[in-house]
This record gives C-alpha cells, structure tokens and sequence, in this order.
C-alpha cells in the first residue's frame, strides 16, 4: 500500500469523491426492517410492563443495537477509516463519566432532602 | 492542496506576517481525515458536539429524576391515547419512533441513488423523507397541545415531580427544532436536486461553490443524527 501514496493528494481525494458511499441497497432495506423489529420489541418492554432490572437491561440493549447499526451502516461509519470513527466515538465516552459524577451528586442531594423531611416536620 | 510545503518549508522571509499570516499558517494544508471531504468531516464535528448538548439534557433530566422525593409521572400513563375506549400505552411515540425509522431508511437510499446520479429517484426519496419529517414534527405539536391542555407545565403537572415538564419540554422540543431545521434543509437540497445543479455543477446561492451530490449524503449524516437521538430520547424519556 505504501507506493500508493505517491499519489498526489488531489487525484487521491477526486478518487475518494468518485467512489463516494456506494453500498447495495439490499443492506439498507436489511438495516431498516432490524430497526423496526428492535424498536417494536423496546415498545413491547413496555406494553408488557416488565420491571426492574430485567426492563432496564433489555431498553439500554435494545437502543443500543439501534443506535450501533444507525451509526455503522446508515452513516457509513462502518466503511470510514479508524482515524475519524476514533475521532468522533471516543470523545462521547466522557459523557459516561460526567454520567457517574452525577449519579453520585444526585444520590447526595436525595439523601440531603430525605434528611431534611424528616428533620424539618 | 499546497502539499510541497509540508515537505520543503519555505524560508520564514515568504510568510506573511500580522492577521494575514494567522489565517494563512492556520488554513495550510494539513489533513487528518484522508478519504472524507471537509464538508463531511465538518459534518461529523458538529454532530459530535451536538451529541454533547443532548447529552447534557438527557444527564440533567437523569440528575432531577434521580434526586426528587416525589414519584416521577409514568410515562406509559401520561403518553397514553385513547383509542376505541380502550387506553393504549405510548401509542403515538411508537408511531412517531416508526415515522422517524422510515424516514432514515428513505435518506439513506436518497443517498445511495444521488451517488448513482439519479436524480428523479432522489429527489423522490428525500421529498418522503422530508414528508415524514413533517409528520412527525406535527404530531409533537399533537402530544405538546394535549399535554399542556392537560396541565402540563415546565414548573408542575397533576402526577407527580414537578421537573416532569420541564425535561420534557426541553428535550422533546429540542429535538423536533432539530427535526424541522432537517426539514427545512431536505425541501432546499430536493429543490437543488430536482434542478440539476448537483449534474451542472451550478454554484449555490449562498456560498457561490460547485455543489456535488455528496451534499446528499452530508444532510443524511444530519437526518441520521436526529433519528439517533431519538433513540435514546425514546428509551431514556419514554420507556424508564
């Protein structure tokens, strides 16, 4: 591959352009009705009133097979190169993070208020 | 593309200096992203940011959820419709969760037929798209209307903890602006479409450059996007 590169960037980059994102439509129909069938399964989480962590494990899971195949087939991640999918997957990660903080703050003003029903009445 | 640069530096004498050798040292090319176009790659920074805005409404809804003493309204109640005397839960979030499903799927073949350089059947495809975008945004306003008829305000509401309608005001309505900005977007890109300017290489309107049909696939990352939020909208807000 390395001899590849001798390419001027220009034509590279009219190349990359020609072969734009072509993929069988097949792959996108396949995606489509997948999409419909987890959404109809979260919907059904719901209608059957499941509870507890059975429910939650099954919402987060379903919406993220969702979320995973929008992201790699609909906007092509799939088929991008590592040096973007890195760029834009991994800084969203931070989020789980911020996520954590804030479970543990929102635990302590729980707490506080809890603490100050009982000593304010 | 002024590669040889990057391979024989000039001496420091050829740089401009002052506010013209800021934007040129800053515009020198440097790509990071070999095979994406900028506009993409640009595409994809602001969808990475605007992940960051949802994000942060959906943790602050998590934070005030999480920390209220008072029970929290059951969304399978609140979002319920009557249909035929029998309440159904969350009917009209599984039609709007559908709608917004079809319509990604029609984007991401407008998509691949634009590459095709078809020009009626993308059209055709994104016009649907932008139709079920449409609906969708109008029944929000359905489900905004009977909520607030209801009582639902961003300070209380009948049912429980009053953060209730403020998440969802926000969150919700978010969203359906960014819906409607795709809208917008989608009806101005089919014009151009329809038109041949992406066949002729017509300049635009606004920015006076050649536009090619990757503009297609750039407003579906946006489109795609917003369908993705609401898949976590959906599973987070609706279903917990």
């Amino acid at each position: 591959m390395a001899h590849m590169t001798a390419d001027t960037p220009t034509t590279a980059t009219a190349a990359g352009h020609a072969e734009g994102q072509q993929h069988p439509i097949k792959i996108y129909l396949l995606v489509w009705g997948w999409l419909f069938i987890l959404s109809t399964c979260s919907y059904l989480v719901d209608y059957f009133g499941l509870e507890g962590y059975l429910r939650w494990f099954l919402i987060l899971l379903f919406m993220m097979v969702k979320a995973g195949l929008i992201v790699a087939v609909f906007m092509h991640m799939a088929w991008e190169r590592l040096a973007l999918v890195y760029a834009i997957l991994v800084p969203p990660v931070a989020v789980l993070v911020f996520m954590m903080i804030m479970v543990y703050e929102s635990n302590y003003t729980f707490f506080t208020r809890v603490v100050l029903a009982m000593s304010g009445s | 593309m002024a590669e040889p640069t990057l391979m024989h530096p000039e001496p420091s004498t050829f740089r401009s200096a002052g506010w013209r050798g800021v934007t040129a040292d800053w515009s020198s090319d440097q790509r990071a992203f070999k095979n994406v176009s900028w506009l993409k790659a640009m595409m994809w920074i602001f969808l990475l940011s605007d992940t960051f805005i949802f994000s942060c409404f959906l943790l602050s809804y998590m934070t005030v959820r999480m920390s209220t003493t008072t029970p929290w309204p059951i969304p399978a109640k609140v979002f319920a419709l009557e249909i035929g005397g029998t309440e159904v839960p969350l009917i009209l979030i599984a039609i709007m969760t559908f709608i917004l499903i079809s319509s990604s799927g029609t984007m991401a073949m407008a998509v691949n037929f634009g590459y095709r350089k078809d020009r009626k059947k993308t059209a055709a495809l994104m016009l649907a798209t932008a139709a079920f975008g449409a609906s969708f945004v109008g029944m929000q306003a359905f489900e905004w209307t009977k909520l607030i008829r209801e009582g639902v305000r961003p300070w209380g509401n009948p049912w429980g903890a009053e953060q209730f309608g403020s998440a969802f005001f926000m969150i919700t309505g978010f969203h359906g602006t960014h819906v409607t900005i795709g809208v917008i977007f989608l009806l101005l890109m089919t014009r151009k479409v329809l038109r041949g300017d992406f066949d002729q290489e017509r300049r635009g309107f606004f920015t006076s450059r050649r536009g090619n049909y990757e503009i297609v696939e750039i407003l579906g990352l946006y489109w795609h996007f917003v369908d993705l939020v609401w898949v976590f909208i959906f599973a987070l807000f609706y279903l917990w």
